[in-house]
């Protein structure tokens, strides 16, 4: 478009404002298919099979390398300040209330929802979803909210494995590799930890994230344009907005959270 | 519902977030810690609570015994109340004193209680006057330097009333 256009620059502030507006009235047609898919749960079960299970192993082993990571890392700067006992909270705190719930998201964002992106925006090229149309049945109820909630319903539960898996990994390099005492590494880890204020405002930060990830995947196949190269601009925009929504949303949160 | 064999794994799913979550909230935070024992409210009147927070322990010879519940600014008496919920398994006598301590040199701040001699126990709603507030760092600098100057004046004293 040319942007010295004052009628472009117009079009495309308009059809900007056009494409949010879509967007909110997605949002708020899933939030409302929720009591659909509570009566049939088969639906969401599957899709949680398919977004969850599936994407244990990266999460997992992600998890793992960056518990290893910051072990590692915390250790050899807290040592010199004569703080090595403390790397059990260090790393306890820094996976529950950031890393845990940012990475998770953004890891999912990559695996899951480029794979949900992909899987609409082909059903809309395949003319799958004017077909249900056609038969009365609502695409949004049958197809898009199933997964909606279903990534709701997963992304914190891989933040948690992420966090308890990073944990673990911070315990096999500090105090197995490097020496710190175990006493010391989980003593201070359980002084310095909140059940309410660190673990639960990041199981909070995860289920915010969840809705997030998970409805600019679905928002992105359901609008893309049906033919090959718009499914796979939709893939690359779905990965691209939803990790710096995750981020601008990390942002905001931790600011409303741990803010004194 | 439909039955299907993707529901063990999904089961499994669900089980493993819900022990990695339960993991965390026992072994890295302070769930079994958090007291779920009955307690009884004292409070108590400082000139100076320095660090003192709600949630602050409270400990007698170094055993975590309650939690400071509230700390308000009294405008009667310009001192601070600090409300102390005391676990109801420990009674202290009525004289018991309260100061404010640090835990290290640079450490987190506590209320430590000295157990006094009285036969009579601290009542719910009773108020500890027996008070000592935390050190002001500034004070304690211009208490020196004040006795510092006291001590160098004395002798120039001496010798002018000697004239």
């Amino acid at each position: 478009m040319t942007w010295w256009k004052p009628a472009d620059v117009g079009f495309a502030v308009r059809s900007k404002l056009a494409g949010l507006g879509v967007g909110a009235r997605l949002f708020v047609r899933l939030l409302a298919q929720a009591g659909a898919c509570l009566r049939r749960f088969a639906l969401v079960r599957d899709q949680i099979h398919f977004l969850g299970n599936y994407s244990l192993a990266i999460i997992a082993v992600s998890g793992l390398f960056v518990g290893f990571v910051l072990g590692l890392q915390g250790y050899y700067t807290l040592q010199r300040y004569g703080s090595s006992e403390a790397l059990g909270l260090l790393v306890a705190l820094s996976l529950v209330r950031e890393l845990g719930p940012v990475v998770a998201a953004l890891l999912f964002a990559g695996r899951a929802g480029t794979s949900l992106t992909a899987e609409i925006g082909l059903m809309k090229a395949g003319e799958q979803l004017s077909a249900m149309e056609m038969m009365a049945v609502d695409p949004v109820r049958r197809v898009l909210a199933p997964r909606f909630w279903a990534g709701v319903i997963t992304l914190p539960l891989l933040a948690a494995v992420f966090s308890a898996v990073g944990v673990i990994g911070g315990y096999v390099v500090g105090v197995l590799m490097l020496g710190v005492d175990p006493g010391a590494f989980w003593g201070q880890m359980q002084g310095g930890v909140d059940v309410w204020a660190d673990v639960g405002n990041g199981v909070v930060k995860s289920i915010v994230f969840g809705f997030t990830v998970t409805f600019v995947a679905l928002l992105e196949g359901y609008e893309a344009q049906p033919t090959p190269e718009g499914v796979s601009r939709a893939t690359t925009r779905t990965v691209v907005v939803a990790s710096l929504a995750v981020l601008g949303l990390d942002f905001l949160l931790t600011a409303m959270m741990f803010s004194i | 519902m439909q039955r299907s064999s993707k529901d063990i794994w999904v089961g499994l799913f669900v089980l493993l977030g819900a022990a990695a979550l339960l993991f965390l909230a026992l072994q890295s935070a302070n769930l079994l810690s958090l007291n779920f024992q009955r307690t009884y409210e004292v409070t108590a009147r400082f000139d100076n609570i320095g660090g003192l927070k709600p949630q602050t322990a409270v400990r007698s010879a170094g055993v975590v015994v309650g939690r400071v519940q509230s700390i308000t600014f009294n405008d009667k008496t310009f001192q601070a109340d600090v409300t102390l919920s005391l676990q109801s398994r420990y009674s202290f006598p009525k004289d018991s004193s309260l100061k404010i301590l640090t835990s290290g040199l640079l450490g987190e701040q506590y209320i430590g209680i000295e157990a006094g001699a009285d036969e009579k126990n601290l009542q719910p709603g009773d108020t500890v006057t027996a008070t000592q507030s935390a050190v002001v760092l500034e004070n304690l600098i211009s208490q020196f330097l004040f006795s510092k100057a006291a001590d160098g004046s004395t002798p120039q004293q001496g010798t002018a009333n000697k004239k």
